[in-house]
């Protein structure tokens, strides 16, 4: 890869030893994929925030980062912590995790990294635009920003999302070269398409179907009329998790769609597939669910301004969180939802989520309408699955 | 014999060869407190990575592998370098943030486990000796 004359003097240690690191890193990943250049990025999202993940070697890291005088030349936000910040008592936190939470978050925003804490970042104000490039870590915001947005990204780890925070580029390959933005496989699909669960039923079903397909299929999705911001986040985030797919296109829905024709090659998915991709998320009975969570990405306003309409004059039974990024937390607050929700006994968890949390060992069986939820309940923490739409998981909470 | 790759992180390293030709998973398939490599089916299961040249033929898992080898290092426990036949990013990055010296495009499969090797970061080269 070329490097401009900045780049190598950010490589030769000039501008100290966090960005030489950085440029190390971008510089290594743009030999491998076989870019050319660098990009200027508009904005970065950096996974790899809880420390359930990081452990202390990600958090020595982040310090050295800071402490070498890494610091964001552009836009750059966090994506969820193990905890709610503010109130990590009620979910059952122990205080050597939140001291080092703590380390992680004063690690990033000593490097000028706003501490969002959301999966969600386009509703927290890390919103680029079409056909702008940044550098995105968590998948699920990928697939979004690619996509529905149609700004363009790569999916980042969590260091070389730092890279490009700190150095304010990134390597041009993969999505951000027009070339690799085709869609490849055309997916009609067949079946209603109502809750955020089936959204997620969705995202699995094609997933798992492009496994085999080539190294990265780019899906042309027929059958779909229109799709709320909500389901399209419960539909990036599965098919970002089932089929590590980074970018797909809707004609109607999504802006480079328009682009292109459908391609020959066929896929279709038909009603018996999105049941079948719902059953096989179901292993859990509804007794043996003692732990109930929402918002896997982050829920947005409206989805608290429902879940309030729910719970209102009602009492839950279980563990049950709401997890979302803090300002809409806020905004439900002064609309009065938070204290309807809280007062029925559900958690409004701000700043965190049941994938990132470190809830290892506490729980059984988990409710949710996230299809994303489902993989890592049980990938990470063992725990069985009750796949259901929104109102029917408010109802495992009552029951 | 001398194999030609190419350079992903530079260093200069002399060791015994730990191969294996199935990926690693470095988050959650190597314990970062001992070496050993515990990712359950891996023919490696068991074994210690550290001081050890690694080969294998690429990464897989989390994106927070990287932070392991990071970790290792720091814990007196990484390889002493890796060799691979097609670097990815996990891989990369957690050489470079934990200046692991690693080389790639390496046909891993004429390395056999045990040889003694000696692996040249800055050149991309591996020079292969015997038990």
């Amino acid at each position: 890869m070329e490097l401009s004359r900045h780049e190598q003097a950010l490589l030769a240690g000039q501008r100290g030893r966090a960005a030489q690191k950085a440029m190390e890193i971008l510089a290594a990943l743009g030999d491998i994929y076989g870019a050319e250049r660098t990009v200027p990025v508009a904005s970065v999202q950096i996974a790899g925030v809880s420390y359930d993940n990081l452990g202390q070697a990600g958090l020595e890291f982040l310090a050295e980062m800071a402490d070498g005088g890494g610091r964001a030349c552009v836009l750059a936000t966090l994506n969820p912590a193990g905890m709610d910040v503010e109130n990590w008592q009620a979910l059952g936190i122990d205080a050597a995790f939140v001291h080092n939470q703590a380390q992680v978050l004063g690690a990033f925003a000593r490097m000028n990294v706003v501490t969002t804490c959301s999966c969600t970042p386009y509703l927290v104000g890390n919103l680029p635009h079409y056909g702008q490039h940044v550098a995105w870590a968590e998948s699920s915001a990928v697939c979004y920003a690619n996509s529905v947005l149609g700004a363009r990204t790569n999916r980042e780890g969590g260091p070389s999302a730092l890279a490009a925070a700190l150095t304010g580029r990134t390597p041009a390959y993969g999505y951000h070269l027009e070339e690799n933005r085709r869609p490849t496989l055309t997916v009609q699909v067949r079946g209603p398409l109502g809750e955020t669960s089936d959204w997620g039923a969705l995202g699995k079903a094609i997933g798992d179907a492009l496994q085999g397909r080539g190294e990265n299929p780019v899906p042309y999705i027929t059958g779909i009329e229109r799709a709320s911001l909500e389901q399209l986040k419960s539909f990036c985030a599965s098919l970002a998790t089932y089929g590590g797919s980074a970018l797909f296109h809707a004609p109607g829905i999504t802006p480079e769609a328009a682009c292109h024709k459908p391609p020959r090659e066929m896929l279709i998915i038909t009603p018996d597939d999105l049941a079948a991709a719902q059953a096989s998320l179901n292993d859990a009975s509804a007794a043996e669910v003692d732990f109930v969570s929402l918002g896997c990405p982050h829920l947005s306003i409206h989805e608290l301004a429902r879940l309030a309409g729910l719970l209102e004059g009602k009492r839950v039974t279980k563990e049950f969180w709401l997890t979302t990024a803090r300002p809409t937390r806020q905004i439900a607050e002064r609309m009065g939802y938070a204290q309807v929700i809280e007062a029925s006994g559900a958690k409004i968890a701000a700043d965190t989520c049941c994938v990132v949390a470190p809830i290892r060992g506490r729980f059984r069986a988990m409710a949710t309408d996230s299809a994303k939820a489902c993989y890592y309940a049980y990938a990470k923490n063992g725990l069985k699955t009750r796949f259901r739409p929104f109102d029917q998981v408010v109802a495992e909470a009552l029951r | 014999m001398k194999l030609q790759g190419r350079r992903i992180y530079p260093g200069y390293a002399a060791g015994q060869a730990l191969v294996t030709a199935m990926g690693i998973s470095f988050f959650g398939g190597v314990d970062p407190e001992t070496g050993v490599v515990v990712e359950k089916g891996h023919e490696l299961q068991g074994q210690s990575i550290s001081g050890k040249v690694l080969v294998f033929a690429s990464g897989k898992g989390s994106t927070v592998g990287s932070y392991t080898l990071y970790r290792l290092k720091r814990n007196g426990l990484a390889p002493l370098a890796i060799v691979n036949a097609a670097c990815e990013t996990i891989t990369a990055v957690g050489c470079i943030i934990a200046e692991i010296p690693c080389v790639d495009q390496i046909p891993i499969e004429r390395i056999e486990n045990g040889v003694q090797i000696i692996v040249d970061g800055n050149l991309g080269t591996v020079e292969l000796g015997g038990k």
